[in-house]
C-alpha cells in the first residue's frame, strides 16, 4: 500500500464514498431475504475502491458506464441512492421506473450511463459517448468499468482499437476479481496476467494495480484522465480486486467448492474501507458514518413508501 | 435553376445520397460512418461527395468491427449525436445483433425513458451476379420481431429519400433496408427535403381481383406481375408497406377485405417472415367472415445459390407472382402462366457485377 499525499479532506471524501457503497450493499444484503428487493443483485462488497477512486477524479460532464455489477460506480459518480433502491424494489420512482432493476441502473443527470447485463456491451457504447465528448471539445472524458470476463469478449479488443485510432477520451477500467461467475481466470485466459498487454499492443497505455490500494488507483486515474482531457487518447487501468460475496445474491459462497475462504483473507486484511476509516479523524468519522446510515435509511424508506407502477406503464417508453 | 419545390427524376442511389446531404446540412449532429463510406466507390455512390463537403469528422470509415462499431453508434446517439451506420450488405448486420437487439432496441425502455437512440443503420441487400449465400439475405423479419426497433424498406427513389429523412429525424433506432437492384431505378423525387413517415402504406396499382403486397424489391416485381395479370384480365392491387415496422396493416386489411385474396411477396424467407406476419395480421383483423384466401411467396427455403440457373429458381419473379395471383383470383379456372417471352421482358434488368 502506498502513502498518500492527499489532504485530510480528500481522504475523508474518499472514505465517505467507500463507506456509502459498502453500507448500501450490506443493507441491500440484509433486506434481500425479505423479498422486498425484487431483482438479482450483484454486490460490490470488496470492490468499492475502484469506483470510489476513479469517480473521485471525474466531474460534471464526464460519464461512466458499467455492467450488471454497477451499484458502486453509480453511487460514486453521484447517482441518486433513493432512485436506485426504489428501482430494486420495483417501484415507479426507480431510476428505470421499474423496468431495469439492479442490473440496469442509470442516472443521466449525474453522468451515469445505463448499465448493461450482457457482458462487455457497455464498452463500445462508452466509446460512443467518448466520440461525442471528443467532438464537443469540452475536455470531458468517459470511464467504462468492466470485469476480467469482459476482457475476453471480442468487442473489448475492437473498442480498444477504435478508441486508440481516434484518440478517444476513454478510460478502460478492468475490475479484475479473478472470476467470471464461478470460473477462475486461469481456466479462461491463455495468459491471465496480460490483460494490459492487449491495450499496449494497440498503443494504449495501461497500468495494473495488484493490491487494491485506493490511493494508487486514484493516482493512476488522475494522471490518465489529465492526459486524456488534453487529447492524449485512451488509457487502461486493471485493478485487481476480490469479490467477497457470491456472484449474484446476498450471501458468501466459500462453501461451494469453486473457491475457498483463505483467498479472501489477505483482501480483508487490507480492506480499504477500514484502512481509510482509520485515517479519518474520529469525530469526523463518526459524523460521516451517521450521515451515511441516515442516507441509506432514507433511501430504503423512500423505496418502501413509493408507489408501484401502474399496469399501463408496461407499454410506455418502448419507443422514445 | 431548380426551385425548392421542384420535382425531377432521380435515381434511388442519388435520392439516398441527397437525403443524407440535406440532413447533414440541416443538423450538425448527423454523421455517417462505416467501412468504405469514404472510399472512391462511396458505397456504390450513395455517399458520394459527403466526405468532401462535411469532412472526416462527419464521414469516416471504421475498422472491421461491426459489433463494437454498432455500440459506438448507439453510445454516440445516446450522447446526443445522430449517427448513420452503413453496411454494404445486410448479411454483415448479423455481427451487430447483440448491440442492436440487447442495447439499441431496449435502451429507452430498460433505462426508464432516460435515453433515446436516434440511430439509422443502412444496409443493402444484394441479388444476382453470384451474390450467393452471404450477400443476398433479407433479414428484416429478425428486426421486425424486436420491440424498440423500426424497419424501413423503400422500393423506389421517392421513398428512399423520404424514408431516409424520416429515419434520420426519428428518435429511435431504424434499420434501413436498401436493395442493390433498386439503386439504378428512377422516379420523380422532390428536390426539397421531405419525410415519408412510418405507418402509411402505398397503393401502387388499383384492382379488385387480388391484393398483392410486395416488400422492398419485390414491390417492383409485383408491379410487373400486375401488368402481366392485366393482360389476362385480372386486376391486381399492389401495395407497398414502405415501413415494415411500424406496419400499416389497416391499408392491407382494407384492400384484402375487398378483393378477398391476399398474396404477400417477400424479399426474404416465408418461415416466421414478414409475409407470415402480414398474412396473420390481416386474417386476425378481418376475421373468418371476410373469407380472405391467402398465400405467401418469398425466397426458396434454401440458401441462395450463385449459379444464375439455380438462382432463377430461388427468387419469386413477375411470372411466378402473376401465376400465383391468378390462382388465388381464379381458383376454379384452369391454371394460367404468362408466356415465357412476356415474363422475360417483364423481369427486371439483370445486374452485372462485379458487386
Amino acid at each position: 500500500m502506498t502513502e498518500t499525499s492527499l489532504s485530510p479532506a480528500d481522504v475523508s471524501r474518499l472514505y465517505r464514498s467507500l463507506r456509502r457503497i459498502r453500507r448500501f450493499e450490506e443493507v441491500t444484503a440484509e433486506i434481500y431475504p425479505s423479498d422486498r428487493i425484487k431483482s438479482p443483485v450483484h454486490l460490490a462488497i470488496g470492490q468499492e475502491q475502484v469506483s470510489a477512486a476513479i469517480c473521485d477524479v471525474l466531474g460534471a460532464g464526464d460519464w461512466v458506464g458499467g455492467s450488471y455489477r454497477s451499484h458502486a460506480m453509480y453511487l460514486a459518480k453521484g447517482g441518486s441512492m433513493p432512485a436506485m433502491m426504489a428501482e430494486m424494489f420495483g417501484k415507479d420512482t426507480g431510476c428505470c421506473r421499474g423496468k431495469g432493476g439492479s442490473m440496469h441502473v442509470i442516472d443521466a443527470a449525474a453522468g451515469v450511463m445505463g448499465s448493461s447485463a450482457v457482458v462487455s456491451t457497455q464498452i463500445p457504447v462508452a466509446a460512443g459517448y467518448a466520440l461525442a465528448a471528443k467532438r464537443a471539445r469540452a475536455g470531458h472524458v468517459v470511464a467504462v468499468f468492466f470485469g476480467d470476463g469482459a476482457s475476453e469478449e471480442g468487442c473489448f479488443y475492437e473498442t480498444l482499437n477504435f478508441a486508440a485510432l481516434h484518440a478517444l477520451p476513454l478510460l478502460f477500467v478492468c475490475e479484475n476479481n479473478g472470476y467470471a461467475i464461478h470460473e477462475p481466470i486461469a481456466r479462461r485466459r491463455a495468459r491471465p496476467d496480460e490483460i494490459c498487454s492487449v491495450a499496449e499492443a494497440l498503443g494504449v497505455p495501461a497500468w495494473r494495480i495488484d493490491d487494491g490500494d485506493v490511493f494508487a488507483i486514484r493516482q493512476t486515474a488522475d494522471e490518465a484522465v489529465r492526459r486524456m482531457r488534453k487529447g492524449g487518447g485512451p488509457a487502461l487501468i486493471e485493478a485487481k480486486v476480490y469479490r467477497w460475496r457470491e456472484h449474484v445474491g446476498p450471501n458468501e459462497d466459500y462453501d461451494q467448492g469453486y473457491r475457498f475462504a483463505d483467498e479472501v483473507v489477505p483482501w480483508k486484511r487490507t480492506d480499504q474501507v477500514e484502512r481509510l476509516a482509520a485515517m479519518v479523524e474520529p469525530a469526523l468519522r463518526t459524523r460521516i458514518d451517521a450521515e451515511v446510515e441516515a442516507e441509506i435509511a432514507e433511501a430504503v424508506r423512500f423505496a418502501e413508501d413509493s408507489p408501484i407502477p401502474q399496469p399501463k406503464e408496461v407499454w410506455s417508453d418502448v419507443y422514445a | 435553376m431548380s426551385t425548392p419545390d421542384a420535382v425531377r427524376p432521380l435515381k434511388y442511389v442519388d435520392a439516398l445520397r441527397e437525403a443524407v446531404e440535406q440532413e447533414m446540412d440541416r443538423d450538425p449532429s448527423v454523421f455517417v460512418f462505416g467501412l468504405d463510406v469514404d472510399d472512391h466507390k462511396c458505397i456504390q455512390g450513395s455517399t458520394r461527395g459527403l466526405l468532401q463537403k462535411f469532412g472526416s469528422d462527419r464521414v469516416f470509415t471504421t475498422p472491421l468491427s461491426e459489433d463494437a462499431m454498432t455500440g459506438v453508434a448507439i453510445g454516440a446517439a445516446m450522447a446526443g449525436m445522430r449517427p448513420i451506420h452503413v453496411h454494404i450488405r445486410m448479411d454483415f448486420m448479423l455481427l451487430c445483433m447483440n448491440q442492436l437487439v440487447n442495447i439499441a432496441a431496449k435502451a429507452s425502455y430498460m433505462w426508464g425513458g432516460q435515453v433515446k437512440v436516434p440511430l439509422v443503420v443502412r444496409s443493402m441487400i444484394g441479388k444476382s451476379w453470384g451474390q450467393g449465400a452471404q450477400h443476398s439475405q433479407g433479414l428484416h423479419s429478425m428486426f421486425m420481431h424486436v420491440p424498440g426497433l423500426k424497419v424501413a424498406a423503400p422500393s423506389n427513389a421517392h421513398d428512399a429519400k423520404g424514408c431516409m429523412i424520416a429515419a434520420i429525424r426519428d428518435d429511435n433506432p431504424v434499420v434501413f433496408m436498401e436493395h442493390r437492384l433498386l439503386y439504378g431505378t428512377e422516379t420523380d423525387v422532390p428536390a426539397a427535403p421531405f419525410a415519408v413517415e412510418p405507418g402509411k402504406a402505398r397503393l401502387c396499382t388499383r384492382g379488385d381481383d387480388v391484393t398483392v403486397v410486395g416488400i422492398s424489391n419485390m414491390v417492383q416485381e409485383a408491379i410487373r406481375a400486375a401488368e402481366l395479370l392485366a393482360e389476362a384480365g385480372v386486376q391486381a392491387e399492389v401495395i407497398d408497406p414502405i415501413w415494415l415496422k411500424p406496419l400499416d396493416i389497416a391499408t392491407i386489411v382494407e384492400s384484402a377485405r375487398r378483393t378477398r385474396r391476399l398474396l404477400v411477396v417477400d424479399n426474404g424467407w416465408e418461415m416466421c417472415g414478414a409475409s407470415a406476419e402480414i398474412v396473420a395480421g390481416v386474417l386476425e383483423a378481418a376475421g373468418p367472415e371476410a373469407g380472405i384466401r391467402v398465400q405467401r411467396m418469398g425466397f426458396a427455403a434454401t440458401t441462395c445459390p450463385t449459379s444464375p440457373w439455380l438462382e432463377a429458381e430461388f427468387y419469386p419473379n413477375p411470372g411466378t407472382i402473376a401465376a400465383a395471383a391468378w390462382k388465388l383470383a381464379r381458383p376454379d379456372a384452369e391454371p394460367w402462366v404468362p408466356s415465357p417471352e412476356r415474363t422475360r421482358l417483364a423481369y427486371q434488368v439483370q445486374f452485372k457485377g462485379p458487386f
